[in-house]
């Protein structure tokens, strides 16, 4: 087969994955997939040792970066703040001479518990997901990438089958298109959600 | 002299055994009709090498029955056993009723008085506990379905052969009564007198059953703890064999069946913590005394009376196994056994038992029987006894692959005897704690130790643990190697540590082994075994340590244990290393009293080479303050 044109890398992060129906559904969606690494961080490194070294040289080797994780206070499960602390190192990912990053592109692909009214001005969550995100926003933008539209499923909690096997479908299909570079990057700033553009 | 003669006998039946039963086993037929292959050949009617004692020697080498039961009953828990009654006591108690009456049937037909007729059924409708068991063990087949069914038969016909042995003399009386006078009250007060003899008989087997119940129940631990404390194995395998002798002779003494006491004995012990060393110690004995006992069978086959009149004999052998056939498959479906495993059921039990060698001349002393019609039924009995294995044989080529799914069935129910995912092979100040961690996590593991002074706590705190040595083979085997997922080894002697691993590779490659190193050389030989599951026991207590210092000196906490963290990673980096250089000189370390310099010295010198990667950068923020002094300066610079 040829060399896909955009290459993966997927991090997953979730502390409690063997729990976890629609994380494991998702990453399943995504596993066996040619032209994507799956990082399961939680496995790699059950005691926060993250190989530095090791992570960088994976990042060079990859076009795309998934940041795949539940929404944990508005944020990520810890582990991937630890990767993110120690890998994006200042004169490799950032500052001066940090160039490594250059042109890649970013996505976050979140599960939440709540549904999606809840994340508005109105609702109880009072922000929505692409103000909640902008730490990642910020970090890729300093790292010299692209941060797309993040792919979204909420009410995760009560998620019913049907439900889930869409999400999943859809998954896959953003995955493939932009490992193929099938997305048109003008969209990007007319969407909510990447869910948008395979739907 | 007497011993020579002796060992010469010894000589002819060992050596019987050793080149026909690998020739057995080779050509697909099992051991048994191995041995009774060997017992035709040194017998009488091929060389000749044994006589009349052959018979003697029968009657020992049933011993071996006795024995087996017990290894049966240890591995039979009362829950179990109680789960089991319906099959033992329907199925087995049909089995017994039907085959008796079918077979009594077909001997009136060949002109048998009613009393005959009756005996004959009693004593052929049993079939062989030696030989049934012994096979479906060395099938893999015992905990089947039809295995399962087969053993409550033969459970059933053990309990039989008591009232049985009662009942053969009483066909002889009424022979006799109905002869003589008219209903006297002799046979009344006959049968009377019975009763009398038999209330003291019932009190005194109810004792014997109680004592044994006790003495399993609440003493047995105790004895084996003082045995296993001496730490001597011959004693304690005289003590093994001590309990089943003593069975033997206490059941012998009120006329009941040893193998059924013994039987009883290891139902009652199969929750007892040494339960894997009583099997592993008398297994042997069981093989052996077994083995003997199918050579006498085969040697005591009288052939001339084959070669007179093999039409009859023949003719007889058929309806007995077709007979007992075709009533076992009936019942077999009844009890919901069909297909394949009915077919297994059927042919297993199809034959006589060695039980009735000891009917045929109880009866004949008692004249229920004539010398004529008890040769040809012993010959009959022996011969489908040897047919078994080939019936089977016929069974597993030429029916068995009609039914696709058996063996599924079979794996589907097999007997749960509480093996456990986990085994591990050492219970001391290493061992516990990972014993707790499990525990404390709801795994359950069986644990394997040869102090016998912990086992009685330990147990009593939810540990499954059991004595013995665990660089047995035999131990490891009944420990539930086969079902088990993870073997941990926290010995402190690496070449038992070694000699484990290397078993459990052998015999059970699915076993994911996890070992204890207590040195760099023991850690270096689970590496060249592919084992890469192993931890340096004092590494990690080692590490701790450090942190503590570290901290006193004015670590942050945190600081102190990452780097502590980072050591541990980049030890294991290094080991891979020192590895390499093991295998390129390993005899540097067979020296036992350099090996510590030496290692000491190449692995200060390994780790100079490849220090810390790098300075620990995690969190640093020099370089960019050194940034952001230099953009101050180029800006203070371009203002000036």
């Amino acid at each position: 087969m040829a060399e896909p044109v955009n290459k993966i890398l997927l991090y997953y992060a979730h502390p409690t994955a063997h729990k976890s129906k629609l994380n494991k559904a998702l990453i399943g969606a995504a596993e066996n997939t040619t032209g994507v690494t799956i990082r399961n961080l939680y496995d790699l490194y059950p005691d926060y040792y993250i190989d530095i070294v090791l992570e960088q040289k994976l990042l060079l080797e990859h076009d795309i970066i998934i940041w795949q994780h539940p929404f944990y206070w508005y944020s990520a499960p810890s582990i991937l703040k630890e990767w993110i602390d120690l890998v994006l190192e200042h004169g490799f990912a950032y500052g001066k001479g940090g160039i490594a990053l250059q042109g890649k592109k970013v996505m976050t692909t979140i599960t939440t518990g709540a549904r999606e009214e809840a994340y508005s001005k109105k609702g109880r969550n009072r922000y929505t997901i692409k103000q909640l995100l902008a730490p990642f926003d910020q970090t890729v933008y300093l790292c010299n990438m692209t941060y797309l539209p993040p792919f979204v499923v909420h009410g995760s909690l009560l998620i019913e089958q049907e439900s889930l096997d869409k999400a999943v479908a859809t998954y896959k299909k953003a995955i493939i298109s932009l490992r193929d570079d099938l997305f048109d990057e003008e969209e990007y700033s007319k969407i909510k959600y990447m869910n948008e553009l395979v739907e | 002299m007497h011993n020579q003669e002796f060992f010469i006998q010894a000589l002819v039946y060992l050596s019987a055994a050793v080149i026909s039963v690998p020739i057995a086993k080779r050509l697909g037929f099992g051991s048994v009709l191995g041995y009774l292959i060997a017992g035709v050949i040194i017998g009488p009617f091929v060389l000749g090498l044994i006589g009349k004692e052959g018979e003697d020697l029968m009657h020992f080498a049933e011993f071996g029955v006795v024995m087996m039961l017990l290894l049966i009953g240890l591995e039979l828990r009362p829950s179990l056993l109680w789960k089991m009654r319906i099959s033992i006591f329907g199925l087995g108690g049909l089995q017994l009723f039907i085959s008796t009456i079918a077979i009594g049937g077909i001997a009136l037909l060949f002109d048998q008085s009613i009393s005959e007729a009756m005996a004959i059924g009693l004593i052929l409708a049993l079939s062989s506990t030696a030989m049934i068991i012994q096979t479906l063990v060395e099938r893999g087949q015992i905990k089947t379905e039809a295995g399962r069914s087969a053993f409550s038969v033969l459970l059933m016909q053990d309990i039989a052969v008591i009232p049985i042995l009662a009942l053969l003399p009483l066909l002889a009386t009424e022979v006799a009564s109905i002869a003589g006078e008219s209903h006297g009250h002799d046979s009344v007060n006959m049968i009377f007198g019975y009763e009398i003899i038999g209330w003291v008989k019932v009190a005194l087997v109810l004792i014997i059953i109680t004592g044994i119940v006790l003495v399993g129940r609440f003493l047995a631990r105790y004895i084996f703890r003082i045995i296993a404390q001496t730490g001597l194995r011959e004693i304690f395998t005289a003590t093994a064999l001590f309990l089943v002798v003593a069975i033997a002779v206490v059941m012998g003494m009120v006329g009941l069946s040893p193998a059924l006491g013994a039987f009883l004995a290891g139902v009652v012990l199969a929750d007892n913590e040494y339960r894997h060393e009583l099997e592993v110690n008398i297994e042997p004995f069981k093989g052996l005394l077994l083995g003997l006992f199918f050579i006498s069978v085969g040697a005591s086959m009288d052939f001339n009376l084959l070669i007179e009149s093999p039409g009859i004999i023949l003719s007889l052998l058929a309806i007995l196994i077709v007979t007992k056939f075709i009533v076992l498959l009936g019942l077999g479906r009844a009890f919901g056994l069909h297909g394949g495993q009915g077919m297994l059921f059927s042919f297993v039990l199809a034959q006589g038992g060695e039980f009735a060698f000891v009917l045929i001349s109880y009866s004949l002393q008692n004249n229920v029987l004539n010398p004529e019609v008890s040769g040809i039924l012993l010959m009959v009995v022996a011969l489908s006894m040897a047919a078994t294995p080939l019936l089977l044989l016929i069974n597993e080529k030429l029916i068995m692959p009609r039914y696709e799914s058996s063996p599924d069935e079979a794996d589907a129910d097999t007997i749960d005897d509480g093996e456990t995912p986990v085994i591990m092979a050492g219970f001391g100040r290493f061992g516990v704690p990972v014993g707790r961690m499990l525990i404390a996590n709801g795994i359950p593991a069986t644990i394997l130790d040869n102090n016998p002074d912990n086992i009685d706590i330990l147990r009593r705190f939810g540990f499954k643990v059991y004595y013995g040595d665990a660089t047995r083979h035999g131990l490891l085997h009944a420990a539930g190697c086969e079902t088990a997922k993870v073997f941990i080894i926290a010995l402190d002697d690496m070449d038992k540590a070694l000699h484990i691993a290397d078993y459990i590779q052998r015999e059970f490659p699915h076993l994911e082994i996890i070992g204890r190193a207590v040195s760099k050389q023991h850690a270096y030989e689970y590496l060249k075994r592919g084992i890469t599951n192993y931890e340096l026991d004092t590494f990690n207590a080692a590490l701790h340590i450090s942190i503590k210092a570290l901290t006193k000196l004015g670590f942050a906490p945190y600081q102190a244990h990452r780097a502590a963290k980072i050591f541990r990673h980049h030890n294991k980096a290094i080991e891979k290393e020192l590895f390499e250089h093991y295998q390129e000189d390993e005899v540097k370390y067979l020296s036992e009293s350099k090996r510590f310099a030496e290692e000491l010295e190449d692995l200060l010198t390994t780790e100079q080479n490849a220090s810390i990667h790098e300075h620990d950068t995690a969190w640093d923020n020099s370089s960019r303050i050194e940034e952001i002094k230099k953009l101050q300066e180029e800006e203070n610079n371009s203002k000036e």
